[in-house]
């Protein structure tokens, strides 16, 4: 393969990975409030379908996208007054809205399926694209494509930055300590909740005008795309940089296999088809493992310099969630 | 006295959620011009117009039944078996392992049907306990080792209908080559319902309910379920305990998975599992994990599958219908559950 090529397909990944990048962000930044929003992926496809549906029906591509994003904001509404409000389990609220979503998106969209719609192009930036490797990378892009880049500095310099960041660190972790010191602990998780879900909302719409443009139902081809996404905030250790190079890996590897395909018919196309799943559960086992009780036990019989080593190792991968994640809080 | 209206007020509360759900799907309905009152009656005519529909609903309850019975099981452990559907497949995929291997030997038919049923669930309780040991070695959360081991047996499933198991000439959606009829599970006359099924999953019912309710072992499963430390302490063996609760809800799916290819399906076909797990977790959410509810809830929900296969025939509409309106009911009484509780203080 020539250079070019390769640049090519690399600009792709950073395009194919910018959905992923956006709903990944927009969990973590829920998640860092201590609430999960599992209703990713039924989100993401009912986002999809009605982003589509709206930029067709007033072919606009901007209109589209905040249809996307407002269906996700309310999806996420509906978790966080269930689960703030009410109380009640976050992840069963979240599991039915996954599977409800997926179905509403199949059954509304049933007649827009196969029609034509608006598609969101590259915005070239001038000067920036010419320099060489650099400008074809990342700045002949879509506009969406440098909101996720942009989007995933900012949200790392919010959380780790700002004191409104710190607070939300402190609403994730020690939500009483935080309250203590003025957070509206509830007002704040209802706030990154719904700014979370509308994030994932953006990346419906990104797919079906952009990187898989058009509305197919169910072979659009965007069923697990959410789970993915979940388990990449997982993987990223609730860190926007980390997170933001696990979805670029994983559209890294989705290309890869693309590419494999063609030149080792050898293997079936549908096991390079599922490969990222079992790549998702060995990526988890990975920074899950240092967590493990028998992992300790069993470091503990390792000779010193060794054992130095392989937990300095251990201690790179792990990822720990937010405290209080997936707890309510109760005001005493 | 108080008892008694604590449960009147519990029944009003879940009405209204019921209402709201109908509310809800109503609402969709409108909103695309179509006529909800038309809809509802067809999905109603869909499942009790006739005796071959009825007979389709009770196919339906089948493996809705058995998988929902799995899922209280670790439901009550505290774990989320999101892995049931992968674990249904690999039921059907052992089943069928195991009858074309006997295919043409002298082996008898029945002999063969039954070892077929026992690998479909050991297929599916090893799929399970996989989930399991990934959990309590491996610290992945089963929501997600479930889900990608779903992934997987998807993908074993058709590749298997694709590679090694095709049709001969023609391999296609469709599924395996069918098994000659001596392999079948003998129907109700010429209804696809077989008596067998419905014996085998009302003696799952009967085994849950009372392994739940009644044994020392469903008790300290549910103390498990309420919180691990605590049940720590008080001796109880955890990680043994949550394996256990995979494995037996592994065999109830592939209970479930095996039936679907000796009695539903006779071959193996790539949508296997059809839902149906998916379907038996919000079951059991929606009758908050009591077993005594199992069996009509079950039946509504399979009703409302198989009625809205009417839908798309009759008004063009897609039959996903069914799903949200399932989907709503459950969210729509747990939210108004939530509602209750503040509402009244406590529980």
């Amino acid at each position: 393969m020539s250079g070019d090529i390769i640049l090519l397909g690399l600009a792709g990944v950073i395009a194919s990975g910018a959905p992923i990048v956006l709903a990944a962000i927009g969990e973590t930044l829920t998640e860092r409030a201590g609430v999960i929003n599992l209703s990713l992926n039924g989100t993401i496809i009912l986002s999809a379908m009605m982003g589509f549906w709206v930029a067709v029906e007033f072919d606009s591509l901007l209109l589209g996208f905040f249809a996307g994003a407002l269906v996700g904001a309310l999806v996420a509404a509906i978790v966080a007054f269930s689960s703030i409000t009410l109380k009640q389990s976050q992840v069963a609220v979240g599991f039915i809205l996954t599977i409800t979503c997926r179905d509403l998106a199949y059954f509304l969209g049933n007649p827009i399926m196969g029609r034509q719609g608006p598609i969101m192009f590259s915005t070239p930036i001038p000067l920036l694209r010419q320099i060489p490797i650099i400008g074809p990378l990342f700045f002949q892009q879509s506009l969406m494509t440098y909101f996720s880049m942009i989007l995933i500095f900012l949200a790392w310099f919010w959380i780790s930055k700002t004191r409104p960041g710190l607070m939300l660190q402190g609403i994730g972790e020690k939500p009483a300590a935080a309250f203590v010191r003025g957070a509206n602990v509830q007002a704040m998780r209802y706030f990154y909740t719904i700014l979370g879900g509308a994030l994932v909302g953006l990346a419906g719409p990104l797919y079906t005008l952009s990187v898989k443009p058009g509305w197919k139902g169910t072979i659009t081809g965007l069923d697990g795309i959410g789970w993915i996404a979940l388990a990449i905030t997982i993987f990223g250790g609730w860190n926007p940089i980390r997170v933001a190079f696990g979805a670029y890996l994983f559209a890294f590897l989705q290309w890869l296999g693309l590419v494999l395909q063609s030149s080792w018919t050898f293997i079936p196309s549908q096991v390079l088809q599922v490969a990222p799943f079992p790549l998702m559960i060995l990526t988890l086992l990975l920074v899950n493992l240092g967590n493990t009780e028998w992992m300790d036990r069993l470091l503990a019989t390792l000779p010193d310099g060794v054992r130095i080593r392989v937990k300095k190792l251990i201690r790179s991968l792990r990822s720990q969630p937010p405290a209080a994640l997936g707890t309510p809080f109760e005001r005493q | 006295m108080k008892q008694a209206r604590t449960r009147s007020l519990s029944i009003l509360f879940q009405l209204g959620g019921l209402i709201l759900a109908f509310g809800f799907v109503t609402l969709i309905l409108l909103s695309i011009d179509a006529n909800p009152a038309e809809a509802f009656r067809l999905i109603w005519q869909g499942a009790v117009g006739n005796s071959t529909r009825i007979a389709s609903v009770f196919v339906v309850w089948v493996p809705l039944v058995l998988v929902t019975c799995g899922v209280l099981v670790t439901f009550t452990a505290g774990l989320w078996n999101i892995g049931i559907e992968g674990q249904i497949t690999l039921g059907a995929i052992f089943t069928t392992g195991v009858i074309r291997l006997f295919l043409d030997t002298p082996v008898h038919p029945v002999l063969v049907i039954v070892l077929s049923i026992l690998a479909g669930m050991v297929g599916a309780a090893i799929w399970a306990v996989l989930a399991g040991l990934l959990k309590v070695f491996g610290g992945v959360n089963e929501i997600f080792g479930g889900l990608g081991l779903n992934f997987i047996a998807t993908a074993l499933n058709i590749g298997l209908i694709f590679g090694a198991w095709s049709r001969p000439g023609v391999a296609s959606m469709s599924g395996t080559e069918p098994f000659p009829e001596a392999y079948w599970l003998p129907t109700f006359q010429n209804f696809r319902f077989s008596w067998y099924s419905i014996a085998l999953t009302v003696v799952g019912l009967v085994v849950i309910y009372f392994l739940l309710q009644g044994t020392h072992f469903g008790l300290r499963l549910k103390a498990v379920g309420k919180g691990i430390k605590s049940a720590f302490r008080l001796g109880i063996p955890t990680w043994q305990h949550m394996l256990l609760s995979f494995l037996i809800c592994g065999l109830f799916a592939g209970l479930a998975g095996a039936l679907q290819v000796v009695a539903v399906y006779h071959r193996l076909i790539p949508a296997i599992s059809s839902g149906y797990g998916f379907m038996g977790l919000m079951i059991g959410m929606l009758i908050n994990y009591q077993a005594i509810w199992v069996a009509p809830i079950a039946l509504f929900f399979a009703a409302l599958n198989i009625g809205g296969i009417q839908l798309p025939i009759v008004m063009k509409l897609d039959s996903t219908l069914t799903g949200v309106l399932q989907g709503s009911l459950v969210l729509f009484i747990l939210l108004m559950q939530g509602v209750k509780q503040r509402v009244l203080g406590n529980k």
